[in-house]
Parts: C-alpha cells; sequence; structure tokens
C-alpha cells in the first residue's frame, strides 16, 4: 500500500517536471520564432552556461526551502566569498588558495546562518536578511570601489573554458545535479531533510535531529553559494564589491519555478535546474528583443509571486 | 486565549521589563558617541539627528504594524524610492506640488492594497509576496527615470525638508505626526485592537464575526500610504527623485522594529519601542557618521546591533 502511495507521489512529480519541461520548450519555440538570433548554437550554449550559473547558487538554496526555509543571504554571500577568493589570489598567485578561500568563506557564512536560525530561533528569512546586509557592508568596506581582476588562466578555465565544444561550467552543472539527486533521494540526510519541511514537529517524534538536519542545509546553501563564486569569478574575471547583489532574486525565482514549495517538503534539485532554465531563456529573451535591462527585475519579482500563487493553487485542488 | 481588548505589552510590569533593551542600548550609543566626538551632543548635531530620523520612523511605524500581524514588509524601502521618483516625475511634468503629493500617496496606497490583497487573499507569504513587490518597484524606478536622477523639481519641495516652524524643522513635525497618528490607531481604535489580535490568534478574530482580512489588508495598506507620504521627504531633502534613493531601506526599518522589542511572534508589539529604536539607529548612523565611518560599515553594524537586541531578549526571556 505505501508503496503504491509512493509511485503516485512520485509520478505527480514526474508530472511536475515534464510540465515545467514543457514550458521551456514553449519559450524556446516562441523565441525562434520571434527572432533569428534565438536559435543558433552560440546563443543557446549561452543561455545553458547562464544557467548552470545560476542552478549552481540555486541548488544549495534550494535544500534550505525544502525545510520550509529561506537563504536571502545566497547572492551576498557570493559577492563576499568571490572578493575574499580574488584577494587571496592575486596576492599570493596561489589558485588552490583562492580556492580554499571561496569555499571556505561560503561555507562559514553558511554556519553562520544555520546558528542564527536553530541557537537564536530566527525566522529564516530575517535571520538570512540581516546576514545580507552585514556581508554587503563588510565587503564594500574592504573593497572600498576598487576592482581585481587578471586571474591565472588554469582559474579562469571553470568559468569560461570548454571541454570537447561544451563551456566547463555545464560540467559542473551535471556533477551538482547528479551528487545532489543522490543525496536528497536516496540518502538519508536527504530524506530527513524532506521530512522536516514537511512536518518538524513529527519528524522530531520520529527522532530526526532537526536543528543539526537545518544547520546542515544553511551550511550547504553556503557552500554552493562559495562554489558558485568561484564559476563566477573564473567567468567575470574581475571581482566588485557589488558583485553578488542582483543575484538572489533570481536564485529565489529559480527555486520557485522549479516547483520546490515555499512550504517545505516538496521539490527537487532538477526542478530547480528547470526553473533556471526557464528564467534565462526568459531573460536571455528579453535581452536579444532589444528590451530595456531595467525590467529584468520586474519579471523576476512578477514572476516570483505568480510561481508562489500557482503552487497554493495546485495544492489547494490537488487537496480537495 | 489571548486577551483581546488590550496588548498585553501596555501593562507596567511588561514595560518594565522591556524598556531595558532599547533603552541601555540607546544610553550606550549616546554616551560612547558623546566620548568619541564632542560634537555629537551639540544643539545642531541633535536636531540632526531628529531629523535624519524623521523618515526611517514614518516607515517603521507601519512595519510595526504589520510585524505584529506576523507579516514583514520587505518592499518598503522599494515603495518608498518609486513613490519618491513618482513625486518628482510629477513635479517635473506639472510643477503643481500638491497633486504630486497625493499622486504619490496614491501610489504608496495602491502598492500597498496590493501587497496586502495578494497575502490575504492567496494566503501567501509575505515575505516572497512584499520580495516580488521589492524587485517590481526598483525595476518601475529604473524605468521612470531611465536610471537618472529627476532634478527638476522645483523649489517648493525642499521647504518640507528645511523648512523650519517655531524654530524647530519640519520634518519634526511630519515625525511626531506620524506617531500620533500611527499611535491612536493602534491602541485608541477598533482597527488597533484587531491587528494586535491577527498576530495573536486570527481564527479566533475570525469566530468572533470581525472582518479579518479587511483589517489585514488595511495594515499593508497603511504601510503604502506611510511609504507615499515619507516619498515626499525624501525626494525634498535631495531636491532631486534618484531610483536607487531609499533602497535597502527597509532594513534600517525592521532593525528599529526589532531593536525597540517587536516580535516575530504572537503580536507582541510596542510602538514606543519602535520610537526608541529608530532613535538608536538613528543616532548610531550619525555618530558612526561623526566618526568618519563608511555607510557600509553603519550598515552591518546596525546587524550587529540586532544580533545585540535578540541576544538580550533571550537572555532575559530565560531569566
Amino acid at each position: 500500500m505505501s508503496n503504491l502511495i509512493e509511485e503516485l507521489k512520485n509520478s505527480s512529480q514526474l508530472k511536475n517536471l515534464f510540465f515545467r519541461l514543457l514550458v521551456v520548450l514553449i519559450i524556446c519555440i516562441a523565441l525562434s520564432f520571434l527572432t533569428e538570433a534565438f536559435f543558433t548554437t552560440n546563443n543557446l550554449l549561452n543561455v545553458l552556461r547562464q544557467a548552470s550559473l545560476l542552478f549552481l547558487l540555486a541548488s544549495g538554496l534550494t535544500l534550505v526551502v525544502l525545510t520550509a526555509g529561506i537563504d536571502l543571504s545566497v547572492g551576498a554571500n557570493l559577492g563576499m566569498s568571490a572578493c575574499l577568493a580574488a584577494l587571496v589570489m592575486t596576492n599570493t598567485g596561489s589558485t588552490l588558495l583562492g580556492f580554499m578561500a571561496g569555499i571556505g568563506c561560503g561555507t562559514l557564512i553558511g554556519f553562520g546562518n544555520g546558528l542564527l536560525v536553530t541557537a537564536l530561533r530566527l525566522p529564516s528569512f530575517i535571520a538570512t536578511y540581516g546576514m545580507l546586509w552585514i556581508l554587503h557592508g563588510i565587503t564594500y568596506y574592504f573593497m572600498g570601489g576598487t576592482t581585481l581582476g587578471g586571474f591565472d588562466k588554469s582559474f579562469r578555465f571553470i568559468g569560461t573554458g570548454y571541454l570537447y565544444g561544451i563551456p566547463v561550467p555545464i560540467y559542473i552543472m551535471t556533477i551538482f545535479i547528479i551528487a545532489g539527486s543522490i543525496f536528497t533521494k536516496y540518502s538519508i540526510y536527504g530524506q530527513q531533510v524532506y521530512a522536516v519541511g514537511a512536518n518538524p514537529v513529527s519528524a522530531r517524534l520520529s527522532g530526526v535531529p532537526v536543528n543539526r538536519r537545518l544547520m546542515l542545509v544553511y551550511v550547504l546553501s553556503g557552500l554552493t553559494a562559495g562554489l558558485a563564486s568561484l564559476v563566477f569569478l573564473a567567468r567575470l574575471n574581475s571581482a566588485e564589491g557589488d558583485i553578488g547583489e542582483t543575484l538572489t532574486l533570481p536564485a529565489i525565482a529559480a527555486v520557485l519555478i522549479g516547483g520546490t514549495s515555499l512550504f517545505g517538503g516538496v521539490g527537487s534539485i532538477l526542478g530547480t535546474l528547470i526553473g533556471a532554465l526557464i528564467l534565462t531563456l526568459v531573460l536571455n529573451g528579453m535581452n536579444i528583443l532589444t528590451i530595456n535591462g531595467n525590467y529584468q527585475a520586474l519579471v523576476t519579482g512578477v514572476i516570483i509571486i505568480l510561481s508562489v500563487f500557482l503552487d497554493l493553487f495546485f495544492r489547494k485542488k490537488s487537496n480537495t | 486565549m489571548r486577551d483581546l481588548t488590550l496588548p498585553q505589552n501596555s501593562t507596567v510590569a511588561n514595560l518594565m521589563q522591556r524598556i531595558p533593551g532599547v533603552a541601555i542600548m540607546l544610553i550606550i550609543c549616546i554616551l560612547g558617541f558623546a566620548l568619541l566626538s564632542p560634537d555629537f551632543l551639540s544643539m545642531r548635531n541633535i536636531a540632526n539627528v531628529g531629523v535624519q530620523s524623521a523618515i526611517l520612523l514614518m516607515i517603521s511605524l507601519p512595519m510595526t504594524l504589520v510585524i505584529m500581524t506576523e507579516g514583514i514588509d520587505m518592499s518598503i524601502g522599494a515603495v518608498l524610492t518609486f513613490c519618491g521618483v513618482v513625486a518628482a516625475y510629477v513635479l517635473g511634468q506639472t510643477h503643481n506640488l500638491p497633486i504630486a503629493i497625493v499622486i504619490a500617496v496614491g501610489v504608496g496606497l495602491v502598492i500597498g492594497l496590493m501587497n496586502g490583497a495578494i497575502i490575504v487573499y492567496a494566503n501567501m507569504p509575505p515575505f516572497v509576496v512584499t520580495l516580488g513587490t521589492l524587485g517590481i518597484c526598483q525595476s518601475l524606478a529604473l524605468i521612470l527615470t531611465d536610471g537618472q536622477s529627476l532634478t527638476d523639481v522645483g523649489d517648493s519641495i525642499g521647504l518640507a525638508y528645511n523648512g523650519h516652524l517655531l524654530g524647530i524643522p519640519l520634518p519634526i513635525y511630519f515625525a511626531l505626526i506620524s506617531y500620533l497618528v500611527s499611535y491612536v490607531l493602534l491602541y485608541h481604535t477598533r482597527f488597533g485592537t484587531y491587528v494586535c489580535a491577527i498576530g495573536g490568534n486570527r481564527d479566533a478574530l475570525k469566530l468572533a464575526g470581525v472582518r479579518v482580512n479587511l483589517h489585514h489588508v488595511a495594515v499593508y495598506a497603511f504601510s503604502g500610504v506611510m511609504a507615499g507620504v515619507a516619498s515626499i521627504l525624501l525626494t525634498a531633502r535631495m531636491s532631486a527623485g534618484h531610483p536607487t534613493a531609499a533602497i535597502g531601506m527597509e532594513f534600517d526599518a525592521i532593525a528599529a522594529v526589532i531593536v525597540g522589542g517587536t516580535s516575530f511572534e504572537k503580536g507582541n508589539g510596542w510602538l514606543f519601542g519602535t520610537f526608541l529604536g529608530v532613535l538608536t539607529v538613528g543616532v548610531l548612523r550619525n555618530g558612526l557618521n561623526l566618526v568618519g565611518v563608511q555607510s557600509s560599515v553603519q550598515v552591518a553594524s546596525i546587524g550587529l546591533l540586532v544580533l545585540v537586541a535578540l541576544l538580550l531578549d533571550s537572555l532575559k526571556s530565560k531569566a
């Protein structure tokens, strides 16, 4: 009996993913009719690369949202980690140390978020929102409007390089998807993350260490932000204080479009990939249709509200 | 069940228990900066703190009400910015101050109503709805100004910020009137009682036959209107409409409310605490300015201030 329910649940998840892939297809077809510039190998690879960068940032965030939390600091985290990595690399000349600085900085910030949420029992959006501004402040202070740039070629490879004609970030994205899916679907940690999100009280009563799992998702979100910061840095080849400022809204949008519910317990890493793809396609489409870049935040904002609205709408429908 | 007639926090015991947190921090800040900078306690600077805090107070007051309903308004900084730009735009087109004020406040009201309607009727989490609105308003401000400052606003609006009445700067009057209006709304009207109850026990209120949804939407509408009114001061201060003028100001407001002792649970709010919280944030920013600390570090120190406030809070609740 329980197997049957499980299967049905899985199939509805598959249906959701399929539905979203359909949206991707429709946008692609519409854009290819609207402009010739869209359906070129170059532009498609470009879309994929942008989507993969967004996905890297949003993948850890997905785990946080699965626990019915949010991490608003991912953009600022990326900015600070990137600047620190850049600082270390330009001063020591060592790519390895830069890597460690970026990843370590991101993870530490995630740990701080986790502490605020579990030890101080703050609502996650307040804790991470405060963190956002603290990180902005510190990053601006140390960068002071300067730009660090000109990194080693071997480092830039992870952002701009190609392997067999395909940009390297896409490979990184693939590794993330496989690792993330195995973690969420087949590891006990991942399953416990879902359980915490679905119902923290019953999760605790079933012996799930709720606080430790919460800590885990915030640390992982920080870690992926740190990793994403390195790929971003390699791609941009320069670091400024405001590097991650405009990335928070898109990352949240990608998670929500991907079908991960803000109310916890429902969603997947694969969904977030499709969400990142949809958002990137929309923004890329606006770009090649030469729509004013000022509209991007507006479109992202509308998409965020709409996707939560639709999530609620379909939940209500399936409950009745 | 909670007592619906009066917010719990107005009892003397509760007041005494609460005063220390904010007041101690405020006093520490004042004493510290008085020692660090000789100019800090001059009459001129004290008036400065008041004038600079006026806009923050005007958006922190409705934020208190919103947080008391267990909600949040992340968009208020962006709404403030957008309304300010709208005021400057209308002034540039018509050179008519009353029309500009009415339109700016009207825009604030409409955005607030939309926030409230989506949150209440679609039953969506406030932070995500207002986060979406934040993006939308930020975008609209950039689109309306094309990323530039609108400087053709005439001289009349500057008076709202630089003018004096009986030797006291006009923004202080704005702030005091806003405080009085919010005070009466929260503590002396049925609406205020419902606001306290929405955060405490929304279902009970509904069962009692109150049109909860309407009042809940009104809280966000109030937030939008106050942002609209404050935007006049904002545009007056710069004598221009700037598309990123108050971006991030919602953080100062949320910080002031939390430092002031309003909690995210059960609708426990305290308007005078918010007043003190705004002063604390204002004193901190002003003092750090005098000492020559960059504004980016000021933001980080406000974050620290909030952390200290929360730590004090949790220590007190354990004691």
